[in-house]
């Protein structure tokens, strides 16, 4: 022993250090992939989505003849039909029967390009784009008829067929109706559930087997309850098939059991000597419960639904079974109107074969990451600012 | 919280109650439609008063279930399909209670098979192209089945090239897939005996091979995702290699690719009128009539979707890829509509 000590290292001192060492960089390793795929994605994401917050524009001259009425493309010069946006020109029959005095007057105007026009500019190969046309927008360009502005219609329209107007609001309004019944259902039912597991049911074997089952629940497929969903809600209660309702009651069936989990796990984390002090004060189990343990347990309970809501967010394959992967361009005014989801609009951009909604999938994504980092830091904050300490 | 739960359960009972009124139009059916049908509700939303109707991608079969399912409200006022409706969803439809239903024909779907530009000119049959994706063939002397056994085109047939079989196309997902199988594979094996006597000697076990379309599996036929821009890149690489696609992608980028010519036919507008190009399918939607009047904005959609601004010549829809009918084909389904001409059992066995 004493040899040991004198000569400082011996041979299996120094094994036990070199694979603490190398233990430590696959550690090390791990963590650098992890983090070089998730700044590859970001870049990736992020590189992609930037071209689609901006649109392109033109300059012309509109003509609001009585003949638009019936033809808008009379509204501009013929070989301009293919250069403007045909979503923006055929609005212009309504806009005229709405203002009959523009009739037969005419005005230069920034209008907005059809989408292959604008994946020319932003120098796509101009997927798709005639060589006649190309040199037309060129021409164009040339004399200042062609300018790039922010891309506010991408936050205040819904889907379209034609890339240049396609947005997000709809999928965005939906996504809000459809997390709000979520939370309305599967909060308090969940939140109910956990607390007379915790804290009024005895250990029997129905209850452990309540608690397995429940287990089992947050681990299954969510598919799964999209099929539940479709048979209870729609073919059975008779919700619209599309309906934000039908997807949010689906969903809530989803996030039930980790919300169940999660506030179970924070009623344990509870000290006992709580509890018994307020029974030792004459505190019933109402009252013990609804004053002492659940504000205890608050930040625990909240974390664990905000991620449930998180993940429900994120979902699409129940929604598909249910009818809510579908084309619904107009935001809900109700629950019961169809609505679609952001994850369910990237999904449906993504499919598509124009160029110009690749550029949309992507800033589809980033807001909807977004959307989830503020979740998940709302829950952080949430539990830092008020999670006790005993 | 219990205040919250009441008023969950109240919103459903509110929800069961209200669902029968309805002023949004509800389409279900094939992928291959949904593009045109969504193109039409868009602009029936943005140029009138309609809200724009709801179109969902559930495939063909899909949407007939829907669409058959009742009368009620809470079913589809229309469902698109990219083959005819068969004889035993027409019977479910009368047996649910849907006597009046009017077929709408929009125009046509066609498969190109594609090659380099640089490529010699190739023309296959359709047997040959069976022969040569399928996962199974017939053996030499044609009684029995075998794994597909040819890597070169001249193995299928001596008057071929001696080309190397490469054929990158559509994965399982795909409608282009669903036509590809439908048009090439089962359109072919149900005539081959070594596929029907099988199934025929066992009709539960061998009921793949009623209308054999599985396809082979050993790296000569290649899934390529989705994306047609990724086949056309790879096809002007592999000179040898052939690309399955839909018309419209050959059309768009007819500078890099042509086509392989189908029984001496090269596909176009022109030939897959005169169904001379025989990889090609006419396209369908089915309208309710029992819920016209009752939804606000079928005829209108109807009307718009066969409207020669969509699928005329030099129509909306054109431009996205549909095939337009000959004029007599869409004056005849226009007249269709406007009397609503209800569609019988009978039609269903005529050939279009």
């Amino acid at each position: 022993m004493s040899n040991f000590m004198n000569t400082g290292k011996n041979p299996r001192q120094k094994q036990r250090e070199r694979a603490d060492t190398r233990f430590r960089l696959y550690g090390l390793t791990a963590l650098g992939l992890a983090m070089a795929f998730l700044v590859f994605f970001f870049i990736d994401i992020i590189g992609q989505a930037i071209p689609a917050f901006h649109v392109t524009e033109v300059k012309v001259t509109v003509h609001y003849s009585d003949a638009v009425k019936s033809n808008y493309n009379k509204a501009i010069d013929h070989k301009l039909r293919r250069i403007v946006s045909r979503g923006w020109l055929r609005a212009l029959p309504a806009q005229l029967k709405a203002h009959p005095d523009m009739i037969g007057t005419s005005a230069e105007l920034w209008v907005p390009t059809d989408s292959r026009v604008d994946q020319y500019i932003k120098g796509h190969d101009g997927n798709g784009l005639k060589p006649k046309y190309q040199h037309i927008v060129d021409a164009m360009q040339k004399d200042g008829r062609v300018r790039q502005v922010f891309n506010t219609g991408f936050f205040t329209s819904g889907d379209s067929k034609l890339p240049e107007q396609a947005g997000i609001l709809a999928a965005a309004v939906g996504s809000v109706f459809t997390l709000l019944l979520t939370m309305l259902v599967a909060v308090p039912i969940g939140v109910m559930t956990a607390i007379y597991l915790e804290e009024f049911a005895e250990d029997s074997k129905l209850t452990r087997l309540i608690e397995v089952n429940i287990n089992n629940l947050a681990a299954i497929p969510s598919i799964l309850y999209g099929l539940l969903g479709l048979a209870i809600f729609i073919n059975f209660m008779g919700v619209p098939r599309s309906s934000a309702l039908a997807g949010g009651l689906t969903l809530a069936l989803m996030t039930l059991p980790i919300i169940i989990i999660a506030t179970r796990a924070a009623l344990r984390a509870v000290p006992e000597s709580i509890r018994e002090a307020a029974y030792g004060l004459g505190a019933s189990s109402l009252q013990t419960v609804w004053h002492h343990v659940l504000p205890l347990a608050m930040p625990g309970i909240l974390t664990g639904s905000i991620i449930g809501l998180a993940q429900a967010m994120g979902e699409t394959a129940p929604l598909i079974i249910i009818g809510m992967m579908a084309y619904i361009p107009e935001p809900p005014t109700s629950i019961l109107d169809a609505a679609t989801v952001l994850p369910a609009q990237v999904y449906t951009w993504s499919t598509e074969s124009l160029h110009g909604y690749t550029e949309r999938t992507a800033a589809g994504i980033l807001v909807l990451l977004t959307v989830l980092l503020s979740l998940n830091a709302i829950a952080v904050t949430l539990r830092n600012r008020m999670q006790q300490h005993w | 919280m219990k205040k919250k739960i009441i008023l969950a359960a109240a919103m459903m009972l509110i929800a069961a109650g209200t669902a029968q009124a309805r002023d949004q139009i509800k389409i279900v059916g094939s992928s291959t439609v949904y593009p045109f049908s969504s193109y039409v509700a868009e602009a029936l939303g943005s140029t009138t008063k309609f809200k724009t109707p709801v179109v969902e991608s559930t495939g063909s079969g899909g949407g007939m279930k829907l669409f058959c399912a009742g009368n009620g409200m809470d079913t589809p006022d229309f469902t698109n399909a990219s083959r005819r409706m068969k004889a035993k969803e027409y019977k479910k439809c009368q047996k649910n209670g849907i006597k009046n239903i009017t077929e709408m024909v929009v125009g046509y779907d066609g498969i190109a098979i594609a090659q380099s530009k640089s490529a010699a000119p190739l023309d296959l049959t359709r047997k040959q192209l069976m022969l040569a994706v399928a996962a199974e063939v017939p053996s030499k002397d044609g009684k029995s089945l075998v794994a597909n056994p040819y890597h070169y085109w001249n193995e299928i047939d001596a008057k071929l090239p001696h080309r190397k079989i490469t054929i990158y196309g559509p994965p399982t997902s795909s409608g282009t897939r669903d036509a590809f199988e439908d048009m090439i594979l089962k359109h072919i094996t149900k005539h081959i005996d070594a596929y029907t006597n099988l199934y025929k000697a066992d009709k539960v076990k061998n009921k793949k091979y009623k209308k054999f379309h599985e396809i082979r599996q050993d790296g000569v036929y290649v899934p390529s995702g989705e994306n047609d821009n990724l086949i056309v890149q790879k096809l002007t690489k592999d000179v040898a290699a052939l690309g399955i696609f839909g018309y419209s992608y050959l059309a768009e980028n007819t500078d890099k690719i042509g086509a392989a010519t189908i029984e001496g036919v090269a596909p176009a507008p022109e030939t897959v009128q005169n169904g001379s190009y025989k990889l090609s399918r006419s396209l369908y939607f089915y309208i309710k009539q029992s819920h016209i009047g009752k939804v606000p904005g079928m005829l209108e959609y109807a009307n718009l979707f066969m409207s020669e601004q969509m699928i005329g010549d030099e129509g909306e829809c054109a431009d996205i890829g549909l095939i337009p009918l000959p004029k007599e084909m869409r004056d005849h389904y226009r007249a269709n509509l406007k009397a609503l001409t209800r569609l019988k059992a009978d039609d269903l066995k005529k050939k279009h």
